[in-house]
């Protein structure tokens, strides 16, 4: 995953609350089990969100209602997100597993307080495009500064561009082991599957 | 260092006894005890093991089992769905080359990931477990920190058993009082989600405490956990207690013998403090909840049976075809489903019979019961539910998700109306168009006999 460049784009408005998984990808299309070639499915079952986003111009920025993303773990939701092109999302609340899947994937959820989404929302509608830094967890538009929030870890991450499995390996395989070692001394009954190391 | 003396909240405790290493951004890296793998949410792990050249840690901590896509109307021969038949392939395939045990769909042991696990005793109390489904909280039921994973977080727990986790900030929903007749637990936790809303758990882990939960069974329990997610909360416990231990006691992967009484000193320890602080407290009323059923479509647009449709978003009212300030009751059903993992233990299918015993399903009411594991079908078959229920005219179904997500082949046209025992009445989750209202078993039950959405507490006593 390359680590996360600053881009300036258009935003399309999403203003609905409680917007699940379900929506942005129906069950139905779970049933593949690749990860790339999902956009068709994103929304698939909103027509009319599809055709508004089409003339909007399939901005790579969405602004979004409360609670967005809730629902099921199923990670095709952001991979089918990723797939039509979405890098970064803004909303007053997401989701927990769907934000921690976004990170995962490279896509920017960041939490903004409703009355500053409001307002970008208004200057999103009116044309103006929007300038995202990361690192500063601000939004630039039309010269107005709109603050958001990353996670600490999660913004770490998709600026660096991590592989986190990987990572953690690298850095804290001895801290596992250790942990490993202590456990199987307090708790041995969740070793007994195991040989002795 | 850890203190000894501050008071702790059993999810705090969970958390220190599995954190391996504090993280200075926020997250802890966690360790995890356990994962469960099914067909849907695996694939794309099992590639970022083969892109990176990863291996499985701890093979013996993973179990495997095909529940979402499977069909449930026969079992036997091939799946009929291309798709479905290659999806739980591959699971097996995937299994067999990084050596985790897969529970076939033919055998005894198969049936929806949150059921069989604790059936298995592969769920215990203390343990921190992942899957990658939200409703992974149901096993928080044995006071087991337990949560639900994207697919990505799948690949990382089969390589390093760890995740970077945020400690979440503590919330404890207590019940005083007991329930009236025919009001469960899925009727609580349904009033819960309607009084602080879809995402009212946000960022919190959930404990339940009071009677009500006290004197719960441990299906009931898992019942209750298995919907925090639908608050938001990805977290929800319960303190094991004796009704745990006796559950559990003697399942097939639950610790034996000596090992069996070490874990149970170990596991009474697992409490909150009396002088815990939580950062939040909600208050219920066992003894005041009716009998709940949904009319939108977010879990926390439900209501009393015995009410009126409240004002609601438009968009949902129309999409479900119902009319603020009119009762839900005497409204058509057309599709009754009683299952998933919220509802399809064998006492959610006692509860049914009971209401049915006798009577049948109202003209033109497709009904049927979807058992949540195969030893969950042999043991209602033992006790002869399953001829009540097909007598009643429902069809007696194989176990697995089904209508909770359809998309194992069993669906809701389009415009249809259902009432189901499971966890989710969003757009288009029991089908696109469907028009899905959530209940308990017993609530189902009666709906399918009438025909129309019934008090049961009235028509059923
Ligand atoms: S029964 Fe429904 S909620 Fe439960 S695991 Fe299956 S699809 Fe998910």
């Amino acid at each position: 995953m390359p680590g996360f460049i600053p881009f300036t784009a258009n935003a399309f408005v999403l203003e609905e609350d409680d917007v699940d998984t379900d929506i942005i990808f129906p069950a139905r299309f779970l049933l593949h089990t690749e990860r790339q070639g999902l956009g068709r499915f994103a929304f698939r079952d909103r027509p009319a969100l599809l055709d508004a986003y089409a003339r909007a111009g399939k901005p790579p920025i969405l602004l979004a209602g409360a609670n967005f993303g809730c629902g099921s773990s199923r990670e095709h939701a952001v991979w089918s997100l990723h797939g039509m092109g979405v890098a970064a999302i803004f909303a007053p609340s997401f989701g927990e597993i769907f934000r921690g899947n976004c990170a995962n994937n490279g896509i920017v959820a960041g939490g903004m307080a409703a009355g500053t989404l409001a307002r970008l929302q208004a200057m999103a509608n009116a044309g103006h495009a929007l300038s995202i830094d990361l690192a500063g967890q601000t939004v630039t538009c039309a010269a107005q500064a709109f603050p958001f929030t990353v996670p600490d870890s999660d913004r770490e991450m998709l600026l660096a561009g991590w592989n986190t499995t990987t990572r953690i390996l690298a850095l804290h395989g001895k801290d596992i082991a250790a942990f490993e070692t202590s456990q199987r001394a307090t708790a041995p009954w969740l070793w007994t599957e195991e040989a002795d190391a | 260092m850890t203190s000894h003396a501050s008071p702790r909240t059993l999810y705090d405790r969970l958390w220190g006894a599995h954190t391996v290493v504090r993280g200075d951004a926020g997250k802890d890296l966690i360790y995890i005890d356990r994962h469960l793998l099914h067909e849907v949410s695996t694939p794309q792990s099992f590639e970022l093991l083969r892109d990176n050249g990863l291996v499985v840690r701890r093979p013996a901590t993973q179990l495997a089992v095909p529940d979402h896509a499977v069909p449930t109307a026969e079992r036997g021969g091939t799946i009929r769905g291309e798709l479905a038949r290659k999806q739980v392939a591959l699971l097996e395939a995937n299994c067999a080359e990084f050596g985790i045990e897969y529970l076939a769909l033919e055998g005894q042991q198969q049936g929806i990931v949150h059921v069989i696990s604790p059936e298995q005793g592969f769920t215990m109390p203390g343990i921190s477990l992942v899957c990658g489904d939200s409703h992974t909280a149901t096993h928080g039921a044995f006071g087991a920190l337990a949560f639900g994973i994207g697919a990505s977080e799948c690949g990382t727990v089969m390589a390093t058993q760890t995740l970077w986790q945020a400690r979440n900030r503590n919330l404890r929903v207590h019940y005083a009082g007991t329930l009236q007749p025919h009001v469960t637990t899925k009727d609580m936790i349904l009033a819960l989600i309607g009084k602080i809303g879809a995402g009212g758990g946000i960022g919190h882990a959930m404990e339940f405490s009071g009677e009500a939960v006290a004197s719960a069974s441990m299906e009931a329990r898992m019942t209750l956990c298995n919907m925090g997610i639908e608050a938001g909360s990805r977290v929800a416990l319960v303190a094991p207690d004796d009704t745990t231990f006796t559950w559990l006691e003697g399942r097939p992967r639950a610790p034996q013998g000596a090992m069996w009484e070490k874990a149970v000193m170990y596991w009474r320890t697992l409490r909150s403090d009396d002088d815990a602080v939580f950062d939040r407290i909600v208050e219920m009323d066992a003894g005041a909840i009716a009998p709940q059923v949904t009319f939108g479509t977010s879990p926390d647009q439900v209501m009393p049976v015995d009410g009126l449709v409240p004002a609601g978003p438009a968009r949902a009212l129309e999409y479900m075809g119902v009319e603020a300030g009119r009762p839900l009751v005497g409204l058509g059903v057309d599709y009754a489903f009683i299952g998933s993992c919220t509802n399809s233990r064998i006492e959610d299918l006692r509860a049914a019979a009971q209401v049915i015993r006798g009577r049948r399903i109202a003209q033109g009411v497709t009904a049927m019961v979807v058992p949540g594991s195969t030893a969950t079908k042999q043991q209602a078959e033992a006790e002869g539910l399953d001829r009540l229920f097909e007598q009643a005219g429902f069809a007696w179904h194989h176990a697995g998700c089904s209508l909770c997500v359809a998309m194992n082949g069993d669906v809701v046209p389009e415009g249809k109306r259902s009432i189901s025992t499971s966890n989710r009445n969003f757009e288009g989750r029991q089908g696109a168009g469907a028009r899905t209202h959530l209940a308990s078993p017993a609530m189902v039950a009666a709906a399918a006999i009438a025909g129309h959405i019934v008090d049961v507490r009235k028509e059923f006593l």
